[in-house]
């Protein structure tokens, strides 16, 4: 994707320490109009040192950003005006009304008159809020102050919109209102820096993914990429009776599958491409005089990536 | 343009949260209206007096007149006792606030140039009468002193030894005994045109406004830290904004409420309470200068301090101990010594002397050199504070 369309955002190098802690140390990537990246690691892996440098709010070590072509420094003004910031906590003013806090923080935008009203109706509608706008912002819920938190973000339509663990702490219907809102921006054609140390998050959202842990970015690429690096394979989990050995012996013959192992309820596989060549497999499985009653795929997600490249559990 | 989007922000948070309202007016005025209720009417201070003349010779009588000059000239209230004990009756039972008893032999005493006493008997309850009495009978005898003096160095003119003669208390006795030389020559007018003395009303007044202006004034500095605690701090720095300005949005919060609190209460007091502040424009210097250095000290504050709280702490901790210093309280100044001059280093004891300039009849020419020093006080802390205050700018 990042071949075919312009770059919103180039982080190049990204190195901060604070005093003997080198919280990130060279991290490098880019973002594509339209495109969603996710910075995917646990706590404490540098995810919020490094958007907060790509944001200007922390000087960096070294390293370079560069945001819809001007470069980013903690003093620079009008290159900030393309980003949309989400911060991890929630940064709302608890005694302000939700349109008066969009309403301030268009402005510091340059936004105004008519054009702030209706585009404060139009992110009302975005962040389901429309019918509690002029309430204090202090009486919403955990997840409507997150809505009206991705909001202010969205406010000025920026070209790139950069979200720094948005839903910790939201139950899942407000988290899956926001994953949704996000998918939408990203169709539209903004770009998105999504940090998450949620697998599940990354692997809906993301169409890139950078694996983030002690400050370096370990692996990059698309889902399917990041696990093809590692290599693992499906594991399919059949139930079923009848003649296992025989049947057994008949996956074995077909390409795809790398192992066949029989158990006291089933068999158990482990396939590259499950999705291709389980109709095969089952062809073989009955074949053989073996019914199957269940069938179960194990795919290798990020979570497991992670395991491989780290040594770590995402959530340790 | 961000600093007036950031201060007109912070300005209604106050307005909602009614904070700036109780602590910038509310407040203050209610001291200062109770300060001048509890303090004020020592224009209409009166002491009584109750005097028993033991002796009923000359000098005795003379003091007892000196004492009725002043009941004529309303200083003072007199009753007359037949003895000492009546004397004592009229302290106890609360008639009056202290005694003078008059021994027998006192004018002998005097004439035979031996020491004299007079008695004086206080009320328990009334400590100032009782010392304004103390005052009084002190007074006599030093006129005794005087007039023994006098009538010594007569003596000597006359090559008469002055040591031990017996023409010396004769003398003094019948100087004493004459009204026209008693009568001090030289009386001391008060004239308030001249002195720079505030009324108790405008004092308290302006007292509690200056102590109050470093409370109010903290309500749009201390924003800074606010804004960090509250993670909004992130925001307005990922913002298109410098971060100066908000910096300069908070200053300009502190500066409107800081000047709307102070011109409040100067309207406020004047038709509430009668405080006289003077030329206006001269009060106006004043408060602009009050509100600077206010603002400077509150930029000190948030520079060094952690947290909201920690600010606020510190802030009325340094604004009540400048305003003790600076005689918001009570008039330090007479203290002397170091406690005085440390006073000058406090705004608000050049503030309150600016005002004096003003009840002194002076125009807005004569507070320039309170304004400077007040301004001073609030550009220098100030100046200081921003070498730090970039430390409060930090996500």
């Amino acid at each position: 994707m990042a071949g075919d369309t312009r770059l919103v955002l180039e982080a190049r190098d990204l190195k901060k320490a604070f005093k003997d802690l080198h919280a990130v140390k060279g991290v490098s990537f880019h973002i594509a109009e339209g495109e969603t990246y996710g910075l995917l690691g646990p706590n404490g892996a540098g995810k919020t040192t490094t958007i907060s440098m790509v944001t200007g709010l922390l000087e960096r070590d070294a390293g370079e950003v560069i945001v819809n072509g001007q470069e980013i420094f903690t003093t620079s003004t009008e290159p900030k005006r393309a980003i949309g910031y989400v911060p991890q906590d929630i940064a709302i003013y608890p005694d302000l009304s939700a349109r008066e806090n969009l309403a301030f923080f268009g402005r510091l935008y340059g936004m105004g008159g008519k054009q702030l009203q209706s585009r404060i109706d139009e992110v009302l509608e975005i962040i389901g809020l429309s019918d509690r706008a002029d309430d204090a912002s202090e009486e919403f819920s955990g997840g409507m102050k997150r809505r009206l938190n991705i909001g202010i973000g969205l406010l000025h339509g920026p070209r790139l919109l950069m979200l720094d663990e948005p839903t910790v702490g939201v139950d899942p219907q407000s988290r899956n209102a926001i994953l949704e809102s996000v998918e939408r921006l990203s169709t539209e054609g903004m770009a998105v820096l999504y940090t998450t140390h949620y697998m599940e998050e990354a692997e809906r959202l993301c169409d890139r993914v950078g694996i983030i842990d002690e400050g370096e970015i370990k692996a990059e690429g698309t889902r399917a990429e990041l696990v093809s690096m590692v290599g693992q394979r499906d594991k399919v989990r059949l139930s079923a009776t009848g003649h296992l050995e025989a049947a057994v012996e008949a996956v074995r013959a077909i390409p795809e599958v790398h192992d066949a192992s029989t158990r006291e309820d089933g068999m158990d596989l482990l396939v590259d491409g499950a999705d291709r060549a389980l109709a095969s497999i089952l062809q073989a499985v009955a074949a053989a005089g073996t019914s199957v009653s269940s069938v179960a795929v194990d795919e290798p997600n990020l979570e497991a990536v992670f395991l491989h490249l780290t040594g770590k559990a995402l959530r340790d | 343009m961000a600093a007036l989007h950031i201060a007109l922000k912070d300005l209604k948070q106050r307005v909602r949260d009614r904070s700036a309202f109780l602590w910038g007016i509310v407040a203050p005025l209610g001291l200062a209206a109770i300060f001048s209720l509890l303090f004020g009417p020592i224009a209409d201070f009166e002491v009584s007096f109750a005097v028993a003349d033991l002796d009923g010779g000359n000098v005795a009588a003379a003091f007892v007149e000196q004492l009725g000059t002043l009941e004529q000239e309303g200083i003072l209230t007199l009753e007359v006792a037949d003895t000492a004990a009546a004397a004592e009756g009229l302290v106890e039972d609360g008639s009056v606030d202290a005694a003078f008893v008059i021994p027998i032999g006192f004018t002998a005493s005097v004439s035979a140039g031996t020491a004299v006493e007079v008695e004086v008997i206080g009320n328990v309850d009334r400590a100032i009468g009782t010392q304004v009495a103390r005052s009084v009978a002190a007074g006599f005898a030093g006129e005794i002193n005087t007039v023994g003096a006098a009538a010594c160095t007569v003596l000597t003119a006359r090559d008469e030894p002055c040591a031990g003669s017996p023409s010396l208390g004769t003398l003094a006795a019948a100087a004493l005994a004459e009204p026209a030389f008693t009568n001090s020559p030289a009386t001391l007018v008060d004239s308030p045109a001249a002195s720079k003395e505030l009324s108790s009303e405008t004092f308290y007044s302006a007292a509690m406004a200056i102590l109050f202006l470093f409370l109010t004034v903290q309500f749009g500095v201390l924003g800074l830290l606010e804004e960090r605690q509250n993670g909004t701090m992130r925001r307005l720095l990922a913002a298109p904004i410098s971060p100066r300005s908000i910096v300069a949005g908070k200053a300009l919060t502190s500066f409107v409420l800081g000047v709307v609190s102070m011109t409040v209460l100067v309207v406020g007091t004047t038709v509430l309470l009668g405080a006289e502040w003077g030329n206006s424009l001269g009060v106006a210097v004043m408060v602009l200068a009050g509100v600077i250095a206010a603002m400077g000290i509150m930029f000190v504050v948030a520079a060094f301090a952690r947290t909201p709280e920690q600010a606020s702490n510190l802030q009325a901790i340094i604004a009540f101990v400048l305003a003790m210093l600076g005689g918001t309280f009570f008039p330090i100044a007479q203290v002397g010594g170091l406690v005085a001059k440390l006073s000058l280093l406090t705004p608000h004891a050049w503030f309150l002397r600016g005002l004096g300039d003003l009840a002194a009849g002076g125009g807005v020419g004569a507070v320039f050199p309170a304004a400077f020093y007040v301004a001073l006080f609030g550009i220098v802390t100030g100046g200081l504070a921003q070498l730090r205050i970039g430390r409060v700018l930090q996500p």
